[in-house]
């Protein structure tokens, strides 16, 4: 089992009646409500968690992209990502990852990612997600009809970027490049990891059973919830011959860990209610614009993972806000070292997933507490779940760093002496 | 109403519904926002004194399924209305489009001046005036958007009703796709070029705008009036909104009969 930290970065200081006087955390989002110099603190802060969560000894750290969005400040993973590889030296930076179709040319991201592979000595994973409606067509203007389109033919062309060594010519639909040539190029060969965010499109399950990458599920409803996405996604890789490898998925579960429950019902209270009373108040108007669901999925009746929080928030009392409901659901998963393991594990199991991400911060919590449900999780979790399927499945899918003796070792101390510059 | 006839037109192996009804001078018309998913008031009585020509737009119910996916630019998406057009047998009439039929028409008419006799803009869209962009139709929930697009929203409500019989889902899907060919043309501002174009519009013309139109904003009126080169005439009708055949559906056809004589 993997054992991944991920970060949301949201905003921590959104008002108590945010919900009742915004129509949604997203797209227009009030921009008054923003202090950039609150907010330097926030990044700060997250960053020092992501730093410290690496430290503890998971897996990897994670990080992904929203744009005019109050529960996600990372429009630019990779530049929180790249100052994750000069910070840690071992642990796996996913990036979770970059909407491909919002990049002009998208050879950047292919010249990014792989700046980051060489700074981190090949510890990357590239997760390459569509993107939300509310992050591609609301505020990225993307035209819904061409989105998956565009994402598709950007993807082909960042792995032809990634692989080939001879200068190329590309003449897609979208993209039309002369010379394609990127330096640097990815330490990982023949390129990163690939990982797929995705909610329940079939058409999704299919292209990364064909192509071989992770299919994630990342669901801010918890593992009750999630578990008829990866029941159909793993029936869907069964129809085609593939092996159930738990490692071919990967999942987001929200935890929080105390020594009992009592005191974690005490601790986590607010930062969820927060983060799904505040944070999860999405506006339906931008849920589903049209041609982003493909007619394949709408005539299955499958719905996306925003289109689901929006419908959530159009009728109140549906998402659940309350820190009862928030665990009755399922939502996070929430209770002393032993419940919270007995629950990941079968959570685990059922959905027979190899990668678990968790979300150890969310909504308004703070640093110290985030830390707190960090070294606990991982002290006290992490090893009574950390076991599960490495005896029968392998992860092909883990990205391949260099040796860690032929890394280089960050934060050099430097005396700028000429005695130091003749060595 | 009355008798319409239907057949239909092969293009690049798509097959596009053509609409016939009435008699007299032929009069093309291409359909607004969602197009038209079964025959209508308005149509009905342009065709008491005229031959109604109202052929589908791509993506639009019953236009080539999902031709629309193959327009990339407004080069390809004019082409193809030209198409169309001279496969319905227009090809020297006079041509009424409706809001985003509106911009298709002024545009054919802008490229082919001599293929439209006379043009009536109902609605346009097409154009966008910096900082001051259409209403967003894709910015409100679909529950929302005939609030938007009529003044009386239960009459295009109506005309979404699906008949009986229906298949649902299909039902359904195409006014999704309708949705997504509206979006793949206008998306995100609604300027389709146009602007560049209308100066190259020849022929009388008459724009229309319902007074309640909640999507066009009035600032665009003036454009739309000094564009063409040729001879404009308005009209403003009460009680409409953007869909004006929707709303005032004899109100707008005795508009147009009243400007072609």
């Amino acid at each position: 089992m993997k054992l991944m930290w991920f970060h949301l970065m949201p905003y921590t200081e959104l008002p108590e009646d945010f919900r009742e006087e915004n129509p949604g955390i997203w797209v227009d989002i009030n921009s008054r409500l923003f202090d950039p110099e609150r907010a330097h603190h926030m990044y700060n802060d997250f960053m020092d968690e992501l730093e410290f969560s690496a430290t503890c000894g998971f897996d990897a750290i994670c990080v992904n992209e929203h744009h005019s969005n109050g529960y996600g400040l990372m429009p630019s993973p990779n530049l929180i990502a790249s100052t994750l590889a000069r910070r840690t030296s071992d642990t796996m930076i996913c990036i979770m990852g970059n909407s491909l179709a919002l990049y002009n040319p998208p050879t950047r991201v292919a010249e990014e990612m792989a700046m980051i592979d060489c700074i981190s000595g090949g510890r990357l994973i590239a997760g390459f997600p569509v993107g939300t409606p509310m992050d591609t067509c609301y505020a990225y203007g993307q035209n819904p009809s061409m989105l998956r389109d565009r994402y598709y033919e950007a993807h082909d062309l960042v792995k032809r970027a990634w692989t080939e060594r001879e200068v190329f010519s590309f003449n897609g639909r979208y993209n039309q490049l002369r010379y394609v040539n990127i330096w640097p190029h990815p330490v990982q060969k023949p390129h990163p990891p690939i990982w797929i965010p995705g909610g329940g499109s079939v058409e999704t399950w299919q292209w990364c059973a064909e192509m071989d990458y992770v299919y994630c599920y990342l669901s801010y409803f918890g593992y009750k919830i999630g578990l008829n996405t990866m029941r159909g996604f793993w029936n869907e890789m069964d129809r085609l011959g593939k092996e159930p490898n738990p490692y071919r998925a990967g999942f987001l579960q929200f935890v929080g860990v105390a020594e009992t429950r009592e005191e974690a019902m005490r601790l986590y209270k607010e930062p969820a209610e927060y983060f799904y009373g505040r944070c999860l108040h999405i506006d339906p108007r931008y849920a589903q614009p049209p041609g982003y669901t493909t007619e394949a999925t709408i005539r299955a009746r499958v719905e996306g993972q925003v289109a689901t929080a929006a419908k959530k928030a159009t009728a109140r009392g549906k998402t659940a806000t309350q820190i009862e409901d928030i665990i009755d659901q399922g939502y996070i998963i929430i209770g002393s070292p032993d419940e919270v393991a007995e629950q990941l594990r079968h959570a685990a199991t059922e959905m027979n997933v190899g990668h678990l991400m968790m979300l150890c911060q969310f909504g308004n919590m703070s640093k110290q507490l985030a830390a707190y449900n960090t070294r606990m999780f991982a002290e006290k979790v992490m090893p009574q779940v950390s076991d599960m399927f490495d005896d029968k499945w392998e992860d092909h899918w883990w990205p391949t760093p260099m040796p860690a003796a032929e890394r280089a070792v960050p934060n050099p101390t430097l005396d700028g002496s000429l005695a130091e510059a003749a060595e | 109403m009355s008798a319409f006839e239907e057949t239909s037109l092969s293009i690049n192996g798509a097959d596009f519904r053509v609409w016939t009804a009435g008699s007299g001078p032929k009069l093309g018309v291409l359909a607004g926002f969602g197009g038209l998913l079964q025959w209508s008031p308005f149509l009905a009585k342009l065709a008491e004194t005229r031959t109604v020509i109202a052929p589908s737009l791509p993506g639009f119910p019953g236009g080539g399924g999902r031709a629309h996916v193959d327009l990339d630019d407004a080069l390809d998406w004019l082409l193809l209305v030209r198409e169309i057009l001279n496969g319905s047998g227009l090809t020297d009439e006079d041509l009424v489009g409706i809001s985003l039929g509106a911009a298709l028409a002024g545009d054919v008419t802008a490229v082919w001046p001599h293929k439209t006799k006379r043009l009536v803009l109902v609605s346009p869209l097409g154009i966008c005036i910096d900082g001051n962009p259409m209403a967003d139709p894709w910015g409100v929930t679909p529950q929302d958007l005939p609030a938007l697009l009529c003044a009386n929203p239960q009459a295009l409500e109506a005309h979404q009703k699906m008949p009986e019989g229906g298949d649902d889902l299909e039902w359904e899907v195409s006014q999704i796709r309708a949705n997504e060919a509206a979006a793949r043309l206008l998306w995100p501002t609604g300027d389709t070029g146009l602007g560049k174009r209308i100066g190259r519009i020849f022929c009388d013309t008459l724009i229309v705008w319902g007074t309640e139109d909640k999507v066009v904003p009035p600032a665009y009126h003036p454009i739309y009036k000094k564009g063409p080169k040729g001879a404009v005439s308005e009209r403003l009708i009460e009680g409409a909104g953007h869909q004006v055949d929707f709303d005032q559906p004899e109100q707008l056809a005795n508009a147009i009969n009243e400007f072609l004589g």
